[in-house]
C-alpha cells in the first residue's frame, strides 16, 4: 500500500445558494480544489462523489456521470463513482479515494462532496434526512432524526453524563468558529442563552442544537506522498482512513450513550497512525445536533466519558485555547451541513489546519488533525487522521 | 344449546369536549343544550384514532379476558356508520390484529346505530346453527355531526366487541327479535362528510316507536314485564331518549342507570348499546336479568333479552378495564383542538 | 411516501409485533431478521416467529415539535424508545399521555394507532404505538 497526500484542498461557500445548481456548486468545489493543487485537470484519473440524496433532492440520479460532464471529464472517460452513506457519504467517497490512491489503482484521484438541498422544501428536507434512520422502523414509526438525537440527549442527561447546558455549549462552540470561516453559513458567534431559549425541534433540542439545511461542495485532490512534492510544497499525509458500521436502527443498539461504529473507526485509526488522543491537536467531529458532536468528542477518546460537556462549556475546544480544538470550521451547526459535502469539508478543513493555511482560526502548531463524519445514527462511521508535512 | 356472550370489552378516546365548550363557537347556549339532551361531555378521537383503532381496542380487551384461541373464531362482524373505508373492510383489519385470520369471513355492517347489535344476531345465528364455534359482533363509531348542528353536541366515539359462542358462555342471549320499518329519520349520502337527519322526526315515528314496539314485542314472546329485568340497556342518542322512552314503558332510573353512558361519553352511535351493556355486564352477578333494546336509524330495533349465567364468577373482567374506568381517563379540550382532531381544518394535502 | 405492498407486508411486525427468535441461542429480535447475528450461518432458514411482550418501560423519549406532514394533527407528539418486558428496545410513539406526564422508567403498552395514509385517498398504514398502561 502507498501513503497517500492530499495535494489540493478546496470547499464553496456553504448555505442557502439560491442561484447555483448542484452542478455548479460541485464543479467549482472541484476547480478550487485543482487549482489549490496546481494541476491542469488533465491529470486527473479517476472521480469519487459523495452525495446523498440527489435523487430525492434534485430528481438526479447518476451523480457520477453528471459531475465527470460537467467537471470537463466526459471527453476523457475517466471513471467516477457516486458514493452514499447518509451523512457520511462524503467521508466515506474519500476513504474510497484513499484506497483507490493506495492500491496503486489510481495516481491522482479527485473527492468530492456535494448536496443541493434547498430545491425542495423544509418538510420534504426533513423526510429526505429522516430516511437516514431505519425509514420501516424509526421514521415511519414518528420518529424524526433530530428526535432520535432528542432521546439520546435525554439519556445523556438522565445517566449524568452531560448537562443541558453543555450540550448547548457545542452550538456555541460552533458559531464561534463559524464567525471567523468566510464559507461557513453562519459567521456569527452566539451566546449560550441563545441556544437554550431556540424554538424545540425535538424535546430537548432546540433550532440552534441543529445543523441548518445547507447547500454546498467539497472536494480534495489525492495523489501518492511520493509524487506530492511534484504539485505541491505543502502536501498533508492521510496517516488513516478508517470505516465502521452498526446496526441501521438506533433501538437495536446495547447503548445510545456512545456510538461503537465511531469507537471501532477511531481505534483502528490511531493504530493505523501508530497516534493516540493526545498526539491530536484540532478535530472536526460530526455534529448535526449538539448531543452528536459532543458524543463524538468522548467515542474519539478526546475526552473521557462524561467529560467533554465541560470541556465545550468552558471554552477549551476553541482553535486558541491551547487544548484540542474541535470544529474549527463552525462545524456542522455554523458551517452549514450540505449532506454529502459535509465529510470532505471535514477533510478540507482539517487539510487546511495541519498544513496552516486556516488564516483566522489557525490552530498554533496543529501537525495532526482527524474528522470524523458520520452516518443515521451513527450506523456509517469513517475516521480519518491527517498529518501537515 | 345456549348461545350467548363469552367475553367483551370496550374502548372509548380519552378526549373529552363539553356542550358549552361547543355552544361558545355557534353562538347558542351549550350548557343549556347539554342539559336539555342530559349531556355533560363527549368523546373525541386522538387524530390517529378510527373505528379501525377503537374496534381493536375493544377486541383486543374482549380476547385479553378470554382463553379462547383467536383462530377458533369463524366470523367477525364491524357494525358502523364511519367505516375509515367507503369500500375496503374495517373487519378485515381487526382479524388481523388478534390474529383470527385466514379461516373467518368477515363484512362490515352498517345500520345506523345498531349495526352492532345486528353483528351480534348474525354471530348468534353462525353460531346456533353450528356454522362456526366462536363469532365477533363489533360496534363502533367516530360519529360526525356536522358543525353547528345540534347533532355536534352528542356525536362522538367509542366501541365496544362482543365474543359470542356456545361453550363458557357468560351471559346467555335468551332470546332476539328486531323491529323494522323504512322509516327515513336520519342518513348520510355516499360521498358526504355529514349526516343528515329529520330534526323532531327523529323522535316519535322513529326512535320512540322502534324501541317501544321491538321492547313490547320482546316482553311478549319471552312472557316478561319490565320489573323481571335488573337492568335495561335502550339506544342513547343521548340521555334524555332513553330516560324518556324507560319511562314510557316502565322500567325505573335504577334498572337503566348503570347502561346509561352517553352522559359521560356522547353518542357513540354504533358503539352505544354495546359500550352501555360492557357496561353493565362489568357489575353483573349471576341470574341477573338484562334487556337491550338498540335502534338504527332508517330504522329498526333490536332486542336482547339476556341472563348472566354463574360462569360470570370464573370470568377474567379484570384482564381490561371495566367502562367506569375506561372513561374515568379523561383530557379536555376546546373547540379549536376538536376540529383540528376530527379533520374538520382543511389542510394542505 | 408510502407503497401499499411495502406497508401491507410488515403487518404482522406493525399490528402484532411478530419478530424473530434464533432457535440456536435463543435470542430474540424486532423487527424480524431471517439470520441471527451471533449464529449467522447456523441460523439461516431456521428463524422462528416470535411475539414480541406487549408491556414494556420508557427507556428514553423525546416531544417532536418539527413534525413530519403526516403526524402534523399530531403535533406536538411524543416518540421514545420503549423496553420491552422481553428486553426488546423498539421505537414508537406514546399517546394518551400528555408530553409533560412523561418519564423515564414509564411502564406503557402497545395499542394500534393510524401512523400514517397515502393521502385522503390512500390506504391508511396501522400500526403499534404505545400508551399508558392502565
Amino acid at each position: 500500500m502507498r501513503d497517500v497526500a492530499i495535494i489540493g484542498a478546496g470547499v464553496t461557500r456553504f448555505g442557502e445558494l439560491w442561484d447555483k445548481s448542484f452542478r455548479d456548486i460541485g464543479v467549482k468545489a472541484g476547480m478550487l480544489a485543482i487549482g489549490d493543487a496546481g494541476l491542469s485537470g488533465s491529470e486527473v484519473d479517476a472521480l469519487f462523489i459523495g452525495n446523498m440524496s440527489a435523487g430525492r433532492f434534485i430528481n438526479q440520479q447518476n451523480i457520477g456521470a453528471m459531475i465527470a460532464d460537467y467537471a470537463g471529464f466526459a471527453l476523457k472517460h475517466i471513471p467516477s463513482t457516486r458514493i452514499e452513506a447518509g451523512a457520511a457519504s462524503g467521508g466515506i467517497a474519500f476513504r474510497q479515494g484513499v484506497m483507490a490512491v493506495a492500491s496503486g489503482m489510481h495516481d491522482v484521484v479527485v473527492v468530492g462532496g456535494a448536496e443541493k438541498m434547498t430545491d425542495v422544501d423544509d418538510a420534504s428536507s426533513n423526510s429526505i434526512l429522516d430516511s437516514t434512520a431505519d425509514q420501516q422502523w424509526e421514521a415511519s414509526m414518528g420518529a424524526t432524526m433530530a428526535s432520535l438525537f432528542a432521546m439520546i440527549a435525554r439519556r445523556y442527561i438522565h445517566e449524568g453524563l452531560a448537562t443541558r447546558e453543555e450540550i448547548a455549549s457545542v452550538s456555541v462552540n460552533g458559531h464561534a468558529h463559524g464567525a471567523l470561516n468566510p464559507n461557513a453559513q453562519f459567521r456569527k458567534a452566539i451566546k449560550l442563552e441563545s441556544v437554550l431559549r431556540s424554538g424545540m425541534v425535538a424535546d430537548p433540542l432546540g433550532l440552534f442544537d441543529c445543523a441548518p439545511i445547507s447547500d454546498g461542495a467539497a472536494a480534495v485532490i489525492l495523489c501518492p506522498m511520493d509524487k506530492a512534492k511534484e504539485y505541491t510544497d505543502n502536501p498533508v499525509r492521510v496517516a488513516a482512513s478508517t470505516q465502521a458500521s452498526d446496526t441501521l436502527a438506533l433501538f437495536q443498539r446495547d447503548s445510545i450513550t456512545s456510538f461503537a461504529s465511531t469507537r471501532m473507526a477511531a481505534d483502528r485509526a490511531f493504530k493505523t497512525a501508530k497516534l493516540s488522543p493526545s498526539d491530536i491537536s484540532v478535530a472536526e467531529v460530526h455534529d448535526c445536533y449538539t448531543i452528536e458532536g459532543l458524543m463524538a468528542a468522548e467515542d474519539l477518546g478526546l475526552y473521557e466519558r462524561g467529560r467533554a460537556g465541560k470541556a465545550f462549556l468552558e471554552g477549551q475546544t476553541l482553535f486558541d485555547a491551547g487544548k484540542v480544538a474541535i470544529n474549527t470550521s463552525g462545524g456542522l451547526k455554523a458551517r452549514g451541513h450540505p449532506i454529502g459535502a459535509t465529510g470532505v469539508a471535514q477533510i478540507v478543513e482539517i487539510a487546511e489546519q495541519v498544513r496552516g493555511t486556516a488564516d483566522k482560526r489557525q490552530v498554533k502548531g496543529a501537525r495532526y488533525g482527524m474528522a470524523l463524519n458520520l452516518g443515521g445514527t451513527g450506523s456509517a462511521a469513517t475516521v480519518s487522521i491527517l498529518e501537515g508535512i | 344449546m345456549d348461545v350467548g356472550i363469552v367475553s367483551y370489552g370496550a374502548y372509548v378516546p380519552r378526549y373529552r369536549i363539553t356542550p358549552e365548550e361547543i355552544g361558545k363557537v355557534w353562538g347558542e347556549n351549550g350548557k343549556a343544550m347539554g342539559k336539555g339532551l342530559f349531556i355533560e361531555q363527549k368523546s373525541v378521537p386522538a387524530p390517529d384514532e378510527d373505528v379501525v383503532t377503537i374496534s381493536v381496542a375493544a377486541a383486543r380487551a374482549m380476547m385479553a379476558r378470554t382463553d379462547v384461541d383467536p383462530r377458533e373464531i369463524g366470523a367477525l362482524y364491524v357494525g358502523s356508520e364511519s367505516h375509515p373505508y367507503a369500500v375496503k373492510p374495517t373487519s378485515t383489519i381487526v382479524a388481523e390484529a388478534i390474529e383470527a385470520t385466514p379461516d373467518l369471513t368477515a363484512a362490515d355492517m352498517e345500520f345506523a346505530c345498531k349495526a352492532g347489535t345486528a353483528g351480534i344476531q348474525v354471530c348468534m345465528g353462525l353460531v346456533g346453527s353450528g356454522m362456526i364455534e366462536y363469532g365477533v359482533a363489533i360496534g363502533a363509531d367516530t360519529s360526525q355531526g356536522a358543525p353547528g348542528d345540534a347533532l355536534e353536541y352528542s356525536a362522538s366515539a367509542g366501541g365496544a366487541a362482543y365474543l359470542i359462542g356456545k361453550k363458557n358462555i357468560i351471559a346467555k342471549i335468551n332470546r332476539t327479535i328486531s323491529y323494522t320499518t323504512d322509516t327515513p329519520d336520519f342518513w348520510r349520502r355516499e360521498g358526504q362528510d355529514y349526516p343528515s337527519h329529520g330534526g323532531r322526526f327523529t323522535g316519535e315515528p322513529a326512535y320512540f316507536r322502534h324501541i317501544t314496539n321491538a321492547t313490547q314485542r320482546l316482553l311478549a314472546d319471552a312472557g316478561t314485564k319490565p320489573g323481571d329485568y335488573d337492568y335495561a340497556v335502550f339506544h342513547q342518542p343521548n340521555g334524555k331518549f332513553p330516560t324518556r322512552v324507560a319511562a314510557m314503558m316502565g322500567f325505573t332510573e335504577a334498572q337503566i342507570t348503570k347502561g346509561l353512558m352517553t352522559p359521560y361519553i356522547g353518542n357513540t352511535y354504533s358503539g352505544a348499546v354495546p359500550i352501555g351493556l360492557a357496561s353493565v355486564l362489568d357489575i353483573a352477578k349471576p341470574g341477573d336479568r338484562i334487556l337491550v333494546v338498540s335502534y338504527g336509524s332508517g330504522a329498526g330495533s333490536d332486542a336482547f333479552d339476556i341472563t348472566v349465567t354463574d360462569r360470570i364468577r370464573k370470568y377474567k373482567r379484570e384482564a381490561a378495564p371495566t367502562v367506569e374506568k375506561i372513561v374515568s381517563n379523561v383530557k379536555y379540550v376546546d373547540y379549536a383542538t376538536y376540529a383540528k382532531f376530527k379533520g374538520k381544518i382543511k389542510m394542505e394535502e | 411516501m408510502s407503497s401499499t405492498a411495502r406497508e401491507w407486508r410488515e403487518i404482522p411486525g406493525r399490528y402484532n409485533l411478530k419478530g424473530s427468535k434464533c432457535p440456536e441461542c435463543g435470542k430474540v429480535f424486532f423487527p424480524k431478521r431471517s439470520m441471527c447475528p451471533l449464529c449467522r450461518r447456523a441460523s439461516i432458514g431456521k428463524m422462528i416467529e416470535y411475539k414480541v411482550e406487549r408491556k414494556g418501560t420508557v427507556y428514553t423519549y423525546s416531544v417532536v415539535y418539527d413534525v413530519p406532514e403526516a403526524n402534523k394533527r399530531m403535533k406536538p407528539y411524543v416518540v421514545g424508545m420503549i423496553r420491552t418486558d422481553d428486553d426488546i428496545l423498539l421505537t414508537a410513539q406514546i399517546v394518551d399521555v400528555d408530553p409533560e406526564n412523561v418519564e423515564i422508567g414509564m411502564r406503557v403498552q402497545a395499542v394500534l394507532r393510524k401512523i400514517d395514509d397515502d393521502g385522503p385517498s390512500g390506504v391508511i398504514h396501522y400500526g403499534f404505538k404505545f400508551a399508558p398502561c392502565e
